[in-house]
């Protein structure tokens, strides 16, 4: 099996203005939802609670939403996901319930509401390990609520996740560019991080659109296609520096369009196996993974897109020559070598 | 040119025979087990105990599959895996009946949990599973942060009375001592006293430093701590809690408990299988209290337990069970204790030394001035209810706001002591400031949910590498298979924490490590679609693919890298995952792959094709 049959090489760089243009374009509406949607961070991030709930019979949202308000939440986020009996509560922090007493507070207002109150139970599993929990059980005995999950973050930590985010993102700029720098030229340096970053504006972008939650898995989901896509722009740097070397006569844009021709093939392959692994993790990685899968699908779309179109043209326009990447051989000096 | 010398082949089927062997142990399961702890302070689990359970469950003729004892420093426990849960069950009311004299009072705690089947000689070779993070197990997790704050301001309290008692002791006349934040101001009528207090001050508080200021008749010295004694004492905080956190955790009988330090003052507490969040929390939020009382001399020793106990005494217990009856008139609480450490008396044996603030040495003065040759007893209240004596030891001398506890025996009881003593005295208020608690169904779940995106993903990458280059496709699985293989089996040795990002972060390293094989076969197709011979193709095809595998690969583990040091939590596990990702997939896709390569078709001379998918050249078909 052969996909790509090209006979020519495609003279990608002739329409380098068009495609620049709609990644400048993307990006600037990346920016503008940035700006004026902001991201929906997640409760590591701005501190607060979340709490997981599982309903025996199916939930009334509204009813949750209620109870919690008169609890003292001003707008309490109550969602359902995957099924109807299962109820996603997010909480910011208040003043008058503590952080560590969210949990039983809210979770015996909520089982009040289902009449039922909250016992302890003691349970061997089936393996042999005791599990005692506390359970929201009605007269008769039988679970009413099952509380799947708590997270609580207090808001110190989520102002130290931020800044540790953001270093990481510096540092992995910094490192990829003086990297890039020493094994090829600063030009292309620049155009990879130009590149990668638009993808990365672009992600934020999409989640801030559609104000999907911005994770710690999200963060790094974002980061790994950082790499994954400057790790795209090498390849096809590796290529053209090649075809410096190879093809003495051709010009700058020629060898541009050869290096990405005969690269397509790879970088459509490439991506679109991880992106198989990607969409098995969409589809069958439950609710934790989808949007760290979603973050990588968007990513790799947009690094194909980037790599190809943006990084090469970014370099092109900077100035690349051939003398950039194929150091002229120095004429031996008079000198060199042993003198006595 | 495409043929391996035998020392490469040694090396590929060592690393996967390796990788094999590290990776078995996570395929073996769990069995139900029971868990022994010690349920007091002042008892230490010790190896003897092995014998001791074996015993006791021998007695009832109950088999068991395996009694070891585990763990270090403070928490250590003895463990004993059984068939069947009902066994397991029998077995738990049988050694508590026999270890524990008092129901009531348990000397032993015994609880069920869960332990891995490996067998013996894999645990031998360090070849354990990896440990299932909080949201693939179900369980709390805790971060707390230590009042660091409460620490200093104890120290410069004690330092206070210190200097109160020294400039008394030498006769120095001072005009009143006050304590500023975490510094204390001494102010002196002339320059001359001043500069003499600091002389004998520098003397005995060495981790502090000593600035003049102040002018005219207003002269002052500040006496602050050293930045290097502060970070000490932070230090000693965070350690002394989690020393404390360790032996209360063996209360609540977790199998696999994690207490780590965090950052310069936090502390993680994951406590896996459990659900009770309630009294997970109060067993870890108690605040120990200590009280030094007065042996209550009117009784003989030695018939404490028969004797009538007096009105205003109690009986208590010593250590594993050594009666003592005590008075309930406190003479010092633990707030008194500033410091206490382990030390070495004149006679260079072993000992607890004793710093006591404001005027605990008064009252310490006070009371033991008429009670010489008397013994006094250090109570410790971790649960309440249930006082222990620390010791009981036996009052030499009148005693002031520095003393020792002498006759420890060997060092290590005497660090034990000190231990103990802090952990009732002074330990630093924590707060819970990250809460996690996952239940055992969402766990599940998201274990199974993980491996079948992970297990689907793989499958879906070999149908299309084989379809597509045949039997280099073939070669490429067998490479990301090995692939899989070594990172599980680096994991493990590793003995890392798998979590659900990890697994993202293993599903992600496979899709990503694919990129080497199709970069080393679309090159030799290209070679081959230039005209090259097959022996040739494959020799300039994985060269020349080799400089773009590495270049790419650097960029990444740049990243990996970036995310291990600025990433916390779930960021850290995906990226020590992604780092070993990227170290296994260089090794696989590159020398593992070439080596198959070779093997098969690097022998033959006369190599007319091989099979990698249908390589099209332009001109020769449509």
């Amino acid at each position: 099996m052969e996909f790509f049959r090209i006979k020519k090489d495609i003279p990608f760089m002739r329409h380098a203005l068009v495609f620049n243009a709609i990644s400048a374009l993307t990006f600037v509406a990346a920016v503008f939802f940035l700006i004026h949607n902001g991201l929906h961070f997640s409760i590591e991030f701005t501190g607060g609670s979340e709490v997981q709930l599982q309903y025996t019979k199916a939930a009334n949202l509204e009813g949750i939403r209620g109870t919690l308000e008169t609890l003292g939440y001003e707008q309490p986020e109550v969602t359902g996901f995957g099924t109807a009996h299962d109820v996603l509560v997010r909480l910011p922090v208040i003043k008058t319930i503590a952080g560590n007493q969210t949990a039983p507070v809210v979770f015996e207002a909520l089982c009040k509401v289902e009449q039922g109150s909250v016992k302890k139970v003691s349970a061997v599993t089936a393996k042999g390990e005791q599990v005692s929990k506390d359970s929201c059980v009605d007269a008769a005995g039988a679970q009413l609520i099952d509380l799947s999950k708590f997270d609580f973050v207090g808001p110190q930590i989520g102002d130290e996740l931020a800044a540790n985010g953001l270093n990481a993102l510096v540092m992995v700029i910094i490192g990829v560019m003086i990297y890039l720098a020493v094994r090829f030229e600063w030009k292309f340096a620049v155009a990879a991080i130009i590149a990668n970053l638009h993808d990365v504006v672009i992600i934020l972008g999409f989640f801030a659109f559609f104000q999907w939650e911005f994770s710690l898995t999200v963060l790094a989901a974002v980061l790994a296609v950082l790499g994954y896509s400057v790790n795209e722009s090498v390849v096809i740097f590796d290529r053209i520096r090649e075809n410096f070397r190879k093809q003495r006569k051709a010009g700058v844009q020629e060898v541009i369009d050869n290096a990405i021709t005969s690269t397509i093939s790879r970088t459509i392959i490439t991506h679109g196996c991880t992106q198989m692994m990607v969409l098995s993790m969409l589809f069958l990685g439950g609710p934790t993974l989808h949007f760290f899968a979603v973050a990588l699908t968007i990513g790799i779309c947009f690094g194909i897109y980037s790599s190809v179109f943006v990084a090469a043209a970014v370099a092109m326009w900077l100035g690349v020559k051939r003398e950039d990447l194929i150091k002229p051989v120095k004429e031996k000096d008079e000198t060199d070598g042993a003198v006595v | 040119m495409n043929r391996y010398p035998v020392w490469k082949y040694i090396i590929i089927v060592v690393a996967i025979l390796l990788g094999a062997l590290y990776t078995a142990p996570n395929y073996f399961g769990e069995s139900p087990a029971l868990q022994v702890t010690s349920g007091k302070s002042t008892v230490k689990m010790t190896s003897d105990m092995v014998a001791r359970v074996t015993e006791a469950l021998k007695k009832e003729n109950i088999p068991n599959e395996g009694i070891s004892y585990d763990g270090t420093g403070t928490y250590t426990s003895v463990r004993a895996r059984f068939a069947t849960p009902d066994i397991q069950f029998k077995a738990k009311s049988v050694l508590e009946k026999d270890l524990n004299t008092d129901a009531n009072d348990p000397t032993y705690l015994v609880a069920l949990n869960l332990q891995a089947n490996t067998p013996q000689w894999m645990q031998s070779l360090h070849a354990l599973p990896m440990y299932l993070g909080l949201d693939l197990r179900g369980g709390v997790h805790f971060l707390m942060q230590v009042d660091t704050k409460a620490a200093l301001t104890k120290r410069v309290q004690g330092a206070q009375a210190a200097t109160r008692s020294l400039l008394r002791d030498k006769n120095i006349r001072h005009a009143g001592i006050d304590r500023v934040g975490d510094t204390l101001e001494i102010k002196f009528r002339d320059d001359a006293t001043r500069q003499q207090a600091k002389n004998e001050m520098s003397v005995s508080m060495g981790d502090f430093l000593f600035t003049d200021s102040g002018a005219g008749d207003d002269l002052k010295m500040v006496v602050s701590l050293k930045p290097t004694s502060t970070k000490e004492i932070i230090d000693q905080a965070v350690k002394q809690n989690i020393a404390t956190l360790s032996k209360r955790v063996n209360e609540l009988g977790v199998s696999e408990p994690v207490i780590q330090q965090q950052g310069a003052d936090r502390i993680v507490v994951q406590l896996p299988g459990v659900q009770d969040v309630a009294r997970a929390k109060a067993v870890i939020g108690r605040t120990a209290t200590l009280e030094l009382r007065m042996v209550d001399d009117t009784i003989t020793p030695g018939t404490e337990l028969s004797a009538t106990v007096p009105y205003n005494s109690e009986l208590l217990t010593v250590g594993k069970g050594v009666p003592v009856i005590v008075s309930k008139d406190v003479v010092l609480s633990g707030d008194y204790i500033s410091s206490a450490t382990a030390t070495f008396d004149q006679n260079q044996q072993p000992a607890v030394s004793l710093e006591l603030n404001g005027d605990g040495g008064r009252r310490m003065r006070d009371a033991t001035r008429e009670r010489v040759g008397k013994r006094m007893a250090i109570v410790l209240y971790e649960k309440k209810d249930k006082p222990e004596v620390l010791s009981a030891p036996r009052i030499d001398s009148e005693l002031g706001s520095k003393f020792q506890i002498t006759g420890m025996g060997t060092p290590e009881s005497a660090a034990e002591l000190a231990l103990l003593l802090r952990s009732g005295a002074l330990s630093a208020p924590m707060d819970i400031v990250e809460e996690r608690t996952i239940g055992p169904q969402l766990g599940a779940e998201n274990i199974s949910k993980g491996l079948h995106s992970t297990m689907y993903g793989f499958a879906a990458i070999a149908v299309f590498m084989m379809v597509y280059y045949m039997m280099f496709g073939f070669f490429s699985v067998l490479a990301l298979a090995c692939n899989l293989l070594l990172l599980v089996a680096l994991l493990s040795m590793m003995q890392a924490t798998l979590t659900l990002p990890g697994i993202a972060a293993i599903a992600l390293a496979l899709g990503m490590a694919i990129d080497a094989n199709v970069l080393i076969n679309e090159r030799i197709r290209e070679e081959l679609r230039a005209g090259n011979t097959p022996q040739a193709a494959i020799a300039v095809g994985f060269d020349r693919a080799w400089a773009t595998i590495l270049d790419s690969n650097v960029t990444t583990l740049i990243v990996g890298l970036a995310l291990l040091i600025f990433g916390s939590g779930p960021i850290r596990g995906f990226a020590i995952v992604h780092c070993l990702g990227i170290l296994t997939s260089m090794f696989s896709a590159v020398f593992m792959s070439r080596g198959v390569v070779n093997f098969w078709y690097g022998r033959q001379k006369k190599l007319q094709s091989i099979a990698i998918g249908t390589v099209w050249v332009p001109g020769l078909s449509k």
